[in-house]
C-alpha cells in the first residue's frame, strides 16, 4: 500500500508540474497586456514598455517562468499587480471564502444527489426513478449562473427573504457564520453551486446501481435468502468506489469554486479571484490561484484514489 | 416560521440613515495610493474624493458642461514672461487626512513620485496612471512655501486641464509607512472632501466625511460612503431592488423600465463620451474623405437610439452639444442615396472595409448590437462591412499598436472621453500624437490641423482659445475625421430616498451634497 501511495504522489508532481507550464503560456498567449490594470485605456505602447521595464515584465518568457518557479517553490507567489498584496495571501483569502461555500454545498449535494440515486437505482422504471432523473437531467441542464440570477430574482427582489449580492452586511472580514444576518449571505450560493453536483451525482449512482443489481453475485445473495435491504447493502458498498470517483471530481469542481456563480453573487472566492484576474491580466495572481487549484485537485484526486484502492483492493492490484 | 423569517430579514436590511452604498461596474475596489485605476469610474469614486488635484472640475451644475475651477491651487497663470511655465499658488491653511500642512515641498515631491524613477517615493503605478496626462511635463519647481512653477516642454495652454488629473497625496503619511505602497493603499491620506475609513479587499471600501474638508460647501452631507464593485449588470440591478444598495452605476437599457416601475429614480445627463471610430488614413478606403463622409451620412442615429431605450444622444460631431466649443459642424443626418452618390463618387462601390470592435468594455456601451446596426446601414448605403470581434484587451492592443501593426483594420471602435480639450480633438488627429506613442491611431495629418493645435496650445487667453477649438472641432466635422454614431448619457439608477444630487455634465460627479433618507 506505501509504494502504492508513494507511487500516486510521484505522478502528481508531474502533473503539477505540467499544468503550471501550460498555464503560464496560456496566460501569456492570450491577448492583451499583464500591465493592463494599472494603465489607462489610453496609455500608450511607449509608456507600457516602461512600465513593463518597472515591473520586470520585460524580459524573456522562459526566464519569467523560472523565476516565477524559483520564487513558488520558496512559498512566494509574488504580488499582486493590481492590489499591490502578496498573491499567497490573496488565494488563502479567496479560499477560504470559498471554502465557506463547499462546507456547505458538499454535504448537501452529496447526501441529496447519492440518496436521489439510490431511490431511483433501487426502482428503475418505477415513478421514483423517472421524477429523480428528471430531476436530475434539470439540475445538471440548468445554466448555473441563469439559476442564480432567478433565485435573485424570486427571494432577493420579489420576496426580499435572502440578499442578493456580496458576503455578509459588512463583507467577508467580519463574517460571522452563526449570525444569521451574515449566514443568509450562503444560501442561495449554496443552493446554486449545489444544484449540478447533485445532478451528476444522482445520475452516476442510479446508473452504477441499476447496473449491479442484475449482475449474477446480486441473484446469489437473493437466492440465497438475503432480505432486499441487505441486498441493497451490498450493492450500494460495490458501486461507492466509481461514485466516489464523481464525488472526487465534483469536490475539486467546488473546490475551486465556481466563476459564474461566485460572480453573479459577487461572492470574493477564488473563482471570482480568477475572474477578476482573467478581466485585468493580472498574471501573478492568475498563475497562482491557477496552480493552488489545480494542485488542490490533483491533491483531491489523490486522495480520492487512495480511499478507492482501500475498499476495492482490486483497484490496487490493477 | 419561514414568512416570520423573511420579514425580519427584509426588516434588518434596511440601510443606516445617511449611508450611501453604491454598486459601481469596476471589477475590483479602484487603487487608493493616489491616482486610482478602473477608469474614470476610480477618478470618480476614490480618486477625487479621497484626494484633490491642484485644479478640479466645477461639478456643481447640470445644464452646462464642467470646466475647471481652483482647487489645491487657490490660483493659476502661465507666466508672462515664459510661455513654457505655468505659476499655481497654493490655496493656504489646508491640511492632509494625518493632520500635516500643504506646502509647495508636497506638491515637487507629488511630481517626483510619478515622473522621476530615481526618486525614493517612485511608484510605477502612478506613473503608468499618470504619464498619459505628463506628456508635455518637463519639471516643477517651488517658488516660495506656497507657490510652484511647471516648466513644459511646449507653450502648452492646455496643461491645466492635464494637471487636473494628478491626484496629490500625503508625503507625512508615505514616510510614515516607509514608502510602501501597499501599506499606503491600507491607509492613504489626501485633502480630498472623504477620509478613508475601512476596506475589504476586492468587496467594499468605506469613506467618512471629512469635516475639516477647505471647502465647507462641499463637506459631504451624508454619514458614510460605502463602494461595492459589481461587474454584472444584472447583480447591480439586483442589489438595488433588494435594497443592499442604494445607487447604481450604468444599468443595462433593458432593466431601466423594470427599475422605473418599482420607484427608482433614474438620472440621465449628456457628459463628455464620444462612441465613434478611429479610421485607418494610411491604407484603405477611408484615406479618400468622400468615403468618410458617405460612412457618415450611412448611419441612422435614431434607430440606434430607439435600440438603446433612448438611453444616448445622436452622434454628429466629436464633442456633445453642450460642449463650449460645439460650433456649428456638418450634421451628417442620415442619407443613404447621398452615401451612395460619393462613394460612386470615389470609385468604391461595394465598398469594403474592416471594424476592430469589442465585446464589451469600459465606456463601449452596447457594442454588439450597435455595430451590427452599424454594419446593416452601412452595408445598405453601398458598403461591405466586415466586423472583426475581439475581447477588449484585445482591441486596447489593436488601439495602442496603432495603425502601422493593423494595416488591415480600417477603423477601430474605442468610446472616448472628451472631458477636455486636449482628450477630446487633438490627439486624434495631430501628427505630434502618432500611434503608437500617442492616440493618433489612423495616423491623420493635415498641415491645417497641425496649425488649429500649434495655435490652441499657444493661446492663453480662455476666449480667443474656445474660438479657435470651436474652428477645430468644426474642422474635423468637415474633413469627417471619425465615423460619428453616439454619445453616452450616462444612467444610474437610485433609491427614492437618495436627495441631493446633480448630475454634472462630466465623468466624474460630486457625492457630497447627497442625503439618503431613513
Amino acid at each position: 500500500m506505501s509504494r502504492y501511495i508513494l507511487w500516486r504522489i510521484l505522478y502528481a508532481i508531474p502533473i503539477a508540474f505540467g499544468v503550471s507550464v501550460v498555464c503560464f503560456s496560456l496566460v501569456y498567449i492570450a491577448p492583451g497586456d499583464p500591465l493592463q490594470t494599472i494603465m489607462p485605456a489610453d496609455a500608450t505602447a511607449e509608456t507600457i514598455e516602461i512600465v513593463k521595464k518597472a515591473y520586470g515584465f520585460d524580459k524573456p518568457l522562459p526566464i519569467q517562468f523560472a523565476i516565477w518557479l524559483g520564487k513558488v517553490l520558496t512559498g512566494d507567489f509574488g504580488m499582486s499587480i493590481s492590489s499591490r498584496r502578496p498573491v499567497l495571501n490573496e488565494i488563502m483569502l479567496a479560499a477560504s471564502n470559498t471554502g465557506m461555500l463547499v462546507a456547505f454545498a458538499v454535504p448537501i449535494a452529496f447526501t441529496v444527489g447519492f440518496s436521489m440515486g439510490t431511490l431511483a437505482g433501487c426502482f428503475p422504471g418505477r415513478w421514483m426513478d423517472r421524477v429523480v432523473t428528471g430531476s436530475a437531467v434539470i439540475g445538471v441542464s440548468l445554466p448555473n449562473y441563469w439559476l442564480g440570477i432567478v433565485l435573485v430574482i424570486i427571494f432577493a427582489v420579489e420576496l426580499s427573504w435572502l440578499p442578493a449580492t456580496g458576503m455578509g452586511a459588512r463583507g467577508s472580514d467580519y463574517f460571522s457564520i452563526w449570525d444569521w444576518e451574515d449566514a443568509r449571505f450562503l444560501v442561495l450560493p449554496v443552493i446554486t453551486l449545489s444544484m449540478i453536483p447533485i445532478g451528476i451525482i444522482s445520475r452516476t449512482t442510479r446508473a452504477a446501481i441499476a447496473e449491479l443489481r442484475n449482475q449474477d453475485f446480486v441473484q446469489t445473495l437473493r437466492a440465497k435468502g438475503l432480505s432486499e435491504v441487505a441486498v441493497i447493502r451490498h450493492v450500494i458498498k460495490n458501486a461507492l468506489p466509481g461514485v466516489m470517483a464523481v464525488m472526487g471530481l465534483q469536490f475539486g469542481y467546488l473546490l475551486g469554486g465556481s466563476i459564474l456563480v461566485e460572480t453573479v453573487f459577487t461572492w470574493p472566492g477564488s473563482g471570482f479571484l480568477l475572474s477578476k484576474a482573467i478581466i485585468n491580466r493580472d498574471v501573478p495572481v492568475l498563475q497562482g490561484t491557477i496552480l493552488t487549484l489545480s494542485v488542490a485537485f490533483v491533491l483531491t484526486n489523490l486522495l480520492v484514489d487512495l480511499f478507492q484502492s482501500m475498499i476495492d483492493p482490486r483497484i490496487r492490484r490493477g | 416560521m419561514l414568512l416570520g423569517a423573511g420579514l425580519a430579514v427584509a426588516a434588518s436590511g434596511a440601510q443606516a440613515q445617511g449611508t450611501l452604498v453604491v454598486g459601481m461596474t469596476a471589477g475590483d475596489l479602484p487603487l487608493t495610493q493616489g491616482n486610482p485605476d478602473q477608469g474614470f469610474e476610480g477618478y470618480r469614486f476614490v480618486g477625487y474624493n479621497l484626494y484633490d488635484s491642484l485644479i478640479l472640475w466645477d461639478l456643481s451644475k447640470a445644464d452646462k458642461a464642467s470646466d475647471l475651477k481652483p482647487g489645491l491651487a487657490s490660483e493659476w497663470g502661465i507666466d508672462p514672461n515664459n510661455s513654457k511655465r505655468w505659476i499655481m499658488k497654493l490655496r493656504p491653511n489646508v491640511k492632509w487626512h494625518d493632520g500635516c500642512p500643504l506646502t509647495a515641498d508636497d506638491i515637487v515631491w507629488n511630481m517626483e513620485r510619478s515622473t522621476n524613477e530615481k526618486s525614493e517615493q517612485f511608484d510605477p503605478s502612478q506613473f503608468a496612471q499618470a504619464r498619459a496626462y505628463l506628456n508635455n511635463y518637463v519639471s516643477v519647481e517651488k517658488v516660495d512655501d506656497m507657490t510652484v512653477a511647471f516648466n513644459t516642454k511646449t507653450p502648452d495652454s492646455l496643461f491645466q486641464y492635464n494637471i487636473s488629473y494628478i491626484m496629490m497625496v500625503s508625503p507625512c503619511r508615505a514616510r510614515e509607512v516607509k514608502y510602501n505602497w501597499a501599506q499606503y493603499a491600507e491607509k492613504p491620506s489626501g485633502t480630498g472632501p472623504y477620509r478613508f475609513d475601512r476596506m475589504t479587499p476586492h468587496q467594499r471600501m468605506e469613506f467618512l466625511p471629512n469635516k475639516d474638508y477647505w471647502d465647507k460647501a462641499r463637506v459631504p452631507k451624508q454619514d458614510r460612503l460605502v463602494l461595492i464593485p459589481m461587474p454584472e449588470a444584472s447583480t447591480r440591478t439586483a442589489a438595488l431592488l433588494s435594497g443592499q444598495v442604494n445607487w447604481i452605476e450604468a444599468p443595462s437599457p433593458d432593466a431601466i423600465p423594470r427599475l422605473k416601475s418599482s420607484g427608482m429614480t433614474i438620472v440621465t445627463n449628456p457628459y463628455p463620451h464620444n462612441w465613434s471610430y478611429q479610421l485607418n488614413f494610411k491604407n484603405g478606403p477611408f484615406t479618400d474623405k468622400r468615403v468618410r463622409q458617405a460612412a457618415n451620412y450611412a448611419l441612422n442615429r435614431e434607430d440606434m437610439k430607439e435600440l438603446l431605450g433612448g438611453m444616448m444622444q445622436e452622434g454628429y460631431a466629436t464633442v456633445p452639444p453642450s460642449t463650449t466649443y460645439y460650433g456649428k459642424p456638418v450634421l451628417y443626418k442620415h442619407n443613404v442615396a447621398k452615401a451612395k452618390e460619393l462613394l460612386k463618387e470615389a470609385g468604391c462601390l461595394p465598398c469594403k472595409v474592416t471594424f476592430g470592435i469589442s465585446t464589451s468594455g469600459s465606456g463601449q456601451m452596447q457594442p454588439l448590437p450597435m455595430n451590427e446596426l452599424v454594419k446593416s446601414n452601412m452595408d445598405e448605403a453601398g458598403f461591405q462591412v466586415t466586423l472583426k470581434t475581439m475581447d477588449w484587451n484585445a482591441l486596447l492592443d489593436v488601439g495602442r499598436g496603432g495603425v502601422m501593426k493593423n494595416p488591415d483594420i480600417h477603423a477601430i471602435n474605442i468610446s472616448r472621453q472628451t472631458q477636455d480639450p486636449f482628450n477630446a480633438l487633438v490627439r486624434h488627429v495631430w501628427t505630434g500624437a502618432f500611434s503608437p506613442a500617442g492616440s493618433n491611431w489612423g495616423h491623420y495629418s493635415t498641415p491645417e490641423m497641425d496649425k488649429f493645435v500649434e495655435q490652441i496650445m499657444a493661446e492663453f487667453d480662455p476666449a480667443k482659445r474656445v474660438a479657435l477649438l470651436t474652428k477645430m472641432h468644426e474642422f474635423m466635422s468637415q474633413e469627417a475625421v471619425l465615423i460619428f454614431a453616439a454619445h453616452d448619457i450616462n444612467p444610474r439608477a437610485m433609491s427614492p430616498k437618495v436627495k441631493g444630487f446633480v448630475q454634472a455634465q462630466s465623468w466624474f460627479q460630486d457625492l457630497t451634497p447627497v442625503t439618503v433618507a431613513p
